[in-house]
């Protein structure tokens, strides 16, 4: 994992690190509260997917155009002030886009202010690069975070109800396994995927490295 | 050697600049200000307008013979139209079916539930002084245990004449709505709990009884008015 403290240029590996090398819920599992608790269904999943993602974006973006004014010594009071800013506003949104969305995020919507992803993301990263790799970074990190909530959401809806993005996969007598909607059932998923997703890093490492072994024997 | 090394600290605390960190969190605070204000302004008749979308859809399930419908407001002096003061009071809304006769009456009724507020719309028959039917508005409660609530078949039905006359004098229920156990219900004012979900059923019953305590007396005493707004249709 790097955390590049010069300015970075903006590559297509900024924008893929959030997607799979620094993945902030399956690699560094950050942010785990709305994960495990909104990912009771796909649509749940999604929408916290992006409205987390668009706190990020607009977060990120401001922290980094006031990188150089901001002290070091406020510089979380400033993050949360800006990060609290940003969330208040997706919360009415998502209020006058549908009450059914909101009551079903409940309080999530306002504790994506504690996020551990978005903090991490301004202090590690939007307040020591410029804007452009900021919002790269920050939309690679976005869309990671939301596609881990919805492979988590999809696979608790299927099992745990019967249908994904509401809409009944099963037949009548289909029998759900309620324990997957319900807290443990994320702890469940959450450990298969992870369970998965480390396997095949290992595998993949494990054929770069005898790949490499092969190149440097030859040579 | 302590001197030399408690010089520069000094220093530093001498130098950190007030100034700057004033300025910023200034900044930050005016910009976040102007930001929140403006979404809230921005949304915020969208957000009326969806609550009030949400209430009438729940009013029409809760009095399905229901037609037209009217806002009114119960206040310590009586029954006043929503739309004729600015008063403070509960908000009632009447159920009209299409003859114009007063179908029923429904109100909101909230408690704590398991994991936060439920809050609900039920409905008052005022002919046989009874309440038939309750929709769920809002609820954080367990998916699967405590949200059956709003969809067990079974406990529906406590609802579809749930006893709730007034004494004699009108001055309160005959009897107090409560909840029993699952499966033990003997009387018509009794709410049969859902298994496993006590504390979700018990909020039901103790939010029903506490707000048909309070409001149903000057439903009742007031009927003629609800039944007037309508136009005197017969």
């Amino acid at each position: 994992m790097s955390l590049p403290n010069q300015e970075e240029k903006v590559t297509p590996d900024t924008f893929l690190r959030g997607l799979w090398e620094e993945n902030p819920v399956f690699v560094m599992l950050l942010g785990m509260c709305p994960v495990l608790a909104v990912t009771n269904s796909a649509i749940n999943a999604l929408a916290m997917g992006l409205a987390t993602t668009f706190v990020l974006l607009c977060s990120s973006s401001l922290i980094s155009l006031l990188r150089k004014l901001i002290p070091k010594q406020v510089r979380i009071a400033t993050y949360i002030v800006i990060i609290a800013t940003f969330v208040t506003i997706v919360d009415y949104s998502i209020q006058a886009i549908s009450l059914d969305l909101y009551n079903a995020l409940g309080a999530f919507i306002q504790l994506i202010v504690v996020n551990c992803m978005i903090l991490g993301r301004a202090e590690a990263y939007a307040s020591k690069q410029r804007l452009g790799a900021t919002l790269v970074n920050g939309l690679g990190m976005g869309a990671g975070f939301t596609i881990a909530l919805l492979c988590l959401g999809a696979v608790r809806e299927i099992l745990g109800a019967g249908s994904l993005f509401g809409l009944p996969l099963f037949g009548e007598n289909f029998q759900p396994w309620v324990v997957m909607i319900l807290p443990p059932g994320g702890f469940f998923v959450l450990g298969g995927w992870l369970l998965l997703f480390n396997w095949y890093r290992q595998r993949r490492e494990r054929k770069l490295m005898e790949q490499q072994g092969v190149t440097a024997r030859g040579s | 050697m302590n001197q030399t090394a408690a010089t520069p600290s000094r220093e530093a605390v001498a130098t950190t600049p007030s100034l700057a960190m004033l300025r910023t969190l200034s900044l930050v605070a005016a910009v976040s200000g102007f930001l929140v204000v403006l979404a809230y302004q921005t949304t915020l008749p969208l957000i009326e307008e969806n609550k009030r979308i949400a209430i009438e859809r729940a009013l029409f399930k809760v009095i399905p013979k229901a037609v037209t419908r009217r806002d009114f407001r119960v206040t310590a002096a009586g029954i006043v139209a929503a739309q004729d003061s600015a008063a403070e009071g509960t908000p009632v809304y009447a159920g009209y079916d299409g003859e114009g006769r007063l179908a029923g009456v429904a109100l909101e009724a909230a408690a704590q539930g398991y994991q936060d507020v439920i809050r609900i719309l039920y409905s008052f028959d005022p002919a046989c002084q009874c309440i038939r039917g309750i929709e769920v508005l809002k609820m954080a409660e367990t998916p699967g245990i405590g949200d059956k609530i709003s969809k067990d078949h079974e406990f529906q039905e406590n609802f579809v004449e749930l006893d709730a006359r007034l004494k004699a004098d009108g001055s309160g229920l005959a009897n107090d709505i409560v909840m029993v156990k699952h499966g033990s219900k003997t009387e018509p004012w009794q709410i049969d709990a859902i298994s496993g979900a006590t504390i979700s059923s018990q909020a039901v019953a103790r939010m029903l009884n506490e707000s048909a305590q309070q409001m149903f007396p000057t439903i009742i005493a007031n009927l003629d008015q609800l039944q007037a707004a309508e136009g005197g249709t017969p």
